[in-house]
C-alpha cells in the first residue's frame, strides 16, 4: 500500500484526516450524531465511521431529517444500512411535525427551510451535542468559509464573523449547555474525491446516483424525473432522457442530469470533464440566490 | 482530460500516487492575491461554467475578473472586509492542492497563522511596484514561526514594472537576505503577472531572463515527504476501541494518528505517563493489517502485553521518549480580545491531552514587524489580540512534548477560556533559555 518514501495518497490522506475528526469528537463529544441524508457525501462518512470504530460498532446514532419528500430508492438503502452496520436510528420527521403544527407547509412546497426547526427540535429532545454531517468545502462558497468544527448557539446558528481559530488538528468541541458542534470530516474533499473513494473501496450507493431512461420534464434547463412528487403540467411535454442524479436531495426540488454513466467509473469519467458545480447544476433550491446557502445555515441549516 | 479515454480517466482519479500540498496564501487585496488564486483556480479549470459567468456578470471593466472567484460571503462585502480563512480546491495531473487564502490586514494575525498551521508551503505575495513591505516580512516572519518548510514569493504586476529584471533581483535580494535571519529551509522567488497569467502556469514570454519554473510547476514538483518526522517515534493515544463482542472478545485497539516516526509490528514500544513498556503486536489501518504507519495516517495499535492505555497516554520507543514535563516554555499567538496576563488560568490542548495550566510568566511580547522584544522592562507587558509572546506555563498535568522545530505534532497546543470555551491562542514550544 506504501511507496518507501512514506507518501500517502490523496484519497489516503483524506481518509486519515476524516478518521482523526471522527474519533476525535467520539472521545470528547458528549452525545454525537451522525447526519445522514442517504446522499453519496453522508455515505461515504458513514463508511468511515465504521472505519474509524471497526472491529467495534460506530459508537453513536444516525440521525435522517425526513422530509416526507425522499426518493423512495434513498429509504430503503438508508434501512439497509443501518442494519448491516448494527448502528441506532433517529429519524426527525418533517411531515410529523407538520401534522403537529410546530412547522408549517411553505406555500412553494419546499420543505428546505422548515426542515431546520425539526432538525434543531430533535436536537434537544434527544440531548445531541455533536452532529456530524457531510458538507464538503468545494461546494459553496459559505461552507469555504466553514470550520471541521462548528461552533452553533443554543439556536443552531452560525456566525461566520465568530467562528473558533482551528489550528492544525486541534480541535476544539468545547460546548455549555444548549449549544452544540457541527462536525464536518469531509471538509477537505471534493466531488471528485468522493466518487474515486465509492470506486476504490466499492461502496453501495443509491441507483439514483447511476443513469438509466426515465420520464422527464424541462424546468427551465432542469431536468426533473416524474415521480410522486412531480407531475407534468398541463401541456407540458414529457421527455424521454437517460438521466442520472448528481446530488440527492429532495425528490420534488432534485433535477437529474442527461448521462449514460451506468458505472461509478462511467460516473466519474464523466464529472472529471463537466463544466458545472453540482448544486448550480441539480438544486433548485439553491438558485433563489447567490447568497442562498449562506442564509440558510445562519438559521442552523447544514 | 478530454483526450482521455474513460478508463484511463478513472485510473487516474482513484489509483493515482497523487498527493495534495496544502498552501496557505497572504497578502491583502491590492497585492493581486485573489487574482493570482482566480488565475489559478481557472487556468487548473477548478471554476465551472456557472460560477464564471456569475463573474462575469458581477465583472466591471474589459476583462473577467477573476478575483471575483474568490469573493466571500455577503456579510464581507456588505462590510468590506475578509472575514477569515477561506479554503480553495484544485488539481493538476499530478497533485491536489487545498489552499488556505487568509486575509493580509495587520490585525489578522490569528487567521494567518491558522492558515499557516496546516501549510507545507507559503506564498507571500510582494507588489512589484512597492517591493518588500512590512506586511510582506510580517507574512514571511509568521509562516516561518509556524515551519512552513517552504516559501514562495510571489513578486506580482511585473508587467507594471515593464517586466524590468533589475526591481525583480532587487526583491529578490532583499527577501533572501531577510529569510536568512528566519531559518526558512526553502525559499523561491518567481516574478509573476496575476493579471495576464505570466509564469503563473506557463512560463512567460515576457520575462526571457527569468530561468526558474512558473508558479504551478513549482507547487507541482516541490518536495514536501521529508519534511515530516519519521525518526521519533510518536503515537498520541486518542480513543481506546474495545468492541467487546463474541467475535472480538478480546480485542483492545489504541487509535489515533501517528504523529512522528514509522511504527512496526514487533517494535518495542514504551507508554507514558506510565513507563511500561510492551511490544506492538499489530497495527490496524483503515483496510486491514499493516506493516508499517507513519505520519499522518490514523491507525489503531494493539499491544502484546494488556496494559492500562487510555486516551492522552503516549506511545513511543523505551530510548526515544518526549520531555515529559509540567513547565512549558512556548511562543503565545494570543487570539482573544481580553489580554494575556501573568497568572491567568487556561485550559491546554496538546495532542489528545486536554490539562489546565496557569501562566507562570510573560517574558516578552514580540513585536512581529520590527521583532523587537518588549519585556517587563519597558512596562505594561501584556498580550493583546494577535500579538506574539514567550510565556511560560505550569500545567496541573505532565505533557509529553517535543520542541516545535523537531516536532510540529508534538509541539504544539492550544489554549482555551474555560468560561467561554472560546480557543484564544496557538502555543509552539522553544527550548527552555
Amino acid at each position: 500500500m506504501t511507496t518507501p518514501d512514506y507518501r500517502l495518497t490523496q484519497l489516503q490522506t483524506l481518509e486519515a484526516e476524516s478518521l482523526h475528526v471522527l474519533r476525535e469528537v467520539a472521545a470528547e463529544c458528549e452525545r454525537p450524531v451522525l447526519l445522514f441524508s442517504g446522499g453519496k457525501d453522508s455515505i461515504v462518512m458513514l463508511e468511515l465511521a465504521r472505519k474509524a470504530f471497526a472491529p467495534a460498532r460506530i459508537p453513536f446514532p444516525v440521525m435522517h431529517v425526513d422530509t416526507g419528500l425522499n426518493f423512495p430508492e434513498v429509504l430503503e438503502f438508508r434501512d439497509k444500512r443501518v442494519a448491516e452496520l448494527g448502528v441506532e436510528l433517529v429519524v426527525a420527521s418533517v411531515p410529523d411535525a407538520i401534522a403537529a403544527g410546530t412547522v408549517k407547509e411553505e406555500p412553494n412546497g419546499s420543505r428546505n427551510r422548515i426542515q431546520t426547526p425539526v432538525l434543531l427540535d430533535a436536537v434537544e429532545e434527544n440531548g445531541f451535542t455533536a452532529l456530524f454531517g457531510g458538507a464538503r468545502r468545494d461546494e459553496d462558497k459559505a461552507r469555504a468559509k466553514e470550520r471541521m468544527f462548528s461552533f452553533r448557539d443554543e439556536f443552531g446558528q452560525w456566525d461566520p464573523k465568530n467562528q473558533r481559530p482551528e489550528l492544525w488538528d486541534l480541535y476544539n468541541g468545547r460546548i455549555h449547555q444548549g449549544e452544540s458542534i457541527r462536525v464536518f470530516p469531509l471538509s477537505n474533499w471534493t466531488e471528485l474525491d468522493i466518487w474515486a473513494y465509492i470506486a476504490q473501496e466499492e461502496i453501495g450507493i443509491p441507483a439514483l446516483y447511476l443513469a438509466r431512461e426515465r420520464d422527464v420534464v424541462d424546468r427551465g434547463g432542469m431536468l426533473y424525473a416524474v415521480n410522486e412528487f412531480i407531475t407534468p403540467r398541463e401541456g407540458e411535454p414529457v421527455l424521454h432522457e437517460s438521466v442520472r442524479y448528481r446530488t440527492v436531495g429532495d425528490a420534488n426540488l432534485t433535477a437529474a442530469v442527461r448521462s449514460t454513466a451506468v458505472t461509478v467509473a462511467e460516473v466519474i469519467a464523466e464529472i472529471s470533464v463537466t463544466r458545472l458545480t453540482e448544486r448550480g447544476a441539480t438544486r433548485g433550491d439553491d438558485k433563489v440566490s447567490e447568497a442562498a446557502m449562506e442564509d440558510r445555515k445562519k438559521e442552523g441549516y447544514f | 482530460m478530454g483526450g482521455l479515454t474513460q478508463q484511463a480517466a478513472v485510473q487516474e482519479l482513484a489509483t493515482a500516487r497523487k498527493d495534495i500540498l496544502r498552501i496557505a496564501t497572504a497578502g491583502s487585496v491590492d497585492d493581486g492575491k485573489s487574482t493570482l488564486i482566480g488565475r489559478l483556480l481557472f487556468d487548473s479549470k477548478a471554476v465551472f461554467e456557472d460560477q464564471y459567468e456569475a463573474i462575469e456578470r458581477a465583472s466591471r471593466g474589459d476583462y473577467v475578473d477573476l478575483a471575483l472567484l474568490t469573493d466571500g460571503l455577503r456579510a464581507e462585502r456588505e462590510q468590506g472586509i475578509t472575514i477569515d480563512v477561506a479554503y480553495r480546491y484544485f488539481s493538476t495531473p499530478r497533485r491536489t492542492f487545498i489552499l488556505a487564502d487568509t486575509p493580509g490586514h495587520v490585525q489578522y494575525t490569528r487567521n494567518m497563522v491558522t492558515g499557516a498551521s496546516t501549510a507545507d508551503l507559503a506564498i507571500v505575495l510582494v507588489d512589484a511596484r512597492k517591493g518588500m513591505l512590512e506586511q510582506s516580512r510580517r507574512h514571511a516572519f509568521l509562516a516561518s514561526l509556524l515551519r512552513v518548510p517552504h516559501l514562495v514569493v510571489a513578486v506580482n504586476k511585473m508587467d507594471l514594472v515593464d517586466w524590468s529584471e533589475e526591481i525583480y533581483e532587487q526583491i529578490r535580494d532583499e527577501f533572501t537576505a531577510f529569510a536568512t535571519k528566519l531559518d526558512v529551509p526553502d525559499l523561491t522567488v518567481i516574478p509573476i503577472s496575476a493579471l495576464a497569467g505570466d509564469n503563473v502556469v506557463t512560463r512567460s514570454a515576457n520575462m526571457p531572463w527569468y530561468e526558474g519554473t512558473s508558479l504551478l510547476h513549482h507547487l507541482e514538483h516541490v518536495h514536501v515527504a521529508s519534511d515530516r518526522n519519521l525518526v521519533d517515534t510518536r503515537f498520541p493515544v486518542q480513543y481506546v476501541i474495545r468492541p467487546q463482542t463474541d467475535a472480538h472478545h478480546d480485542y483492545r485497539g489504541y487509535a489515533g494518528r501517528v504523529g512522528g516516526g514509522v511504527l512496526r509490528p514487533g517494535d518495542e514500544v514504551q507508554v507514558l505517563p506510565s513507563g511500561l513498556t510492551s511490544t506492538i503486536a499489530a497495527i490496524d489501518g483503515p483496510d486491514g493489517p499493516l506493516q508499517e504507519a507513519f505520519p499522518p495516517m490514523s491507525v489503531t495499535v494493539r499491544l502484546t502485553d494488556d496494559l492500562d492505555v487510555s486516551r492522552g497516554d503516549l506511545i513511543c520507543r523505551p530510548h526515544n521518549a518526549p520531555q515529559v514535563t509540567q513547565d512549558v516554555d512556548a511562543l503565545v499567538c494570543w487570539m482573544s480580545d481580553q489580554p494575556l496576563r501573568p497568572r491567568q488560568r487556561l485550559a491546554v490542548k496538546h495532542t489528545t491531552r486536554s490539562v489546565r495550566a496557569v501562566v507562570k510568566e510573560l517574558q516578552y511580547r514580540l513585536d512581529v514587524n520590527t521583532l523587537h522584544r518588549q519585556t517587563e522592562a519597558e512596562g505594561g507587558l501584556e498580550l493583546g489580540l494577535n500579538d506574539l509572546g514567550r510565556v511560560r506555563l505550569r500545567t496541573t498535568q505532565p505533557l509529553f512534548v517535543d520542541d516545535y522545530q523537531r516536532n510540529r505534532v508534538t509541539g504544539r497546543f492550544i489554549l482555551i477560556d474555560e468560561a467561554t470555551n472560546a480557543t484564544v491562542g496557538a502555543g509552539m514550544l522553544i527550548p527552555p533559555r
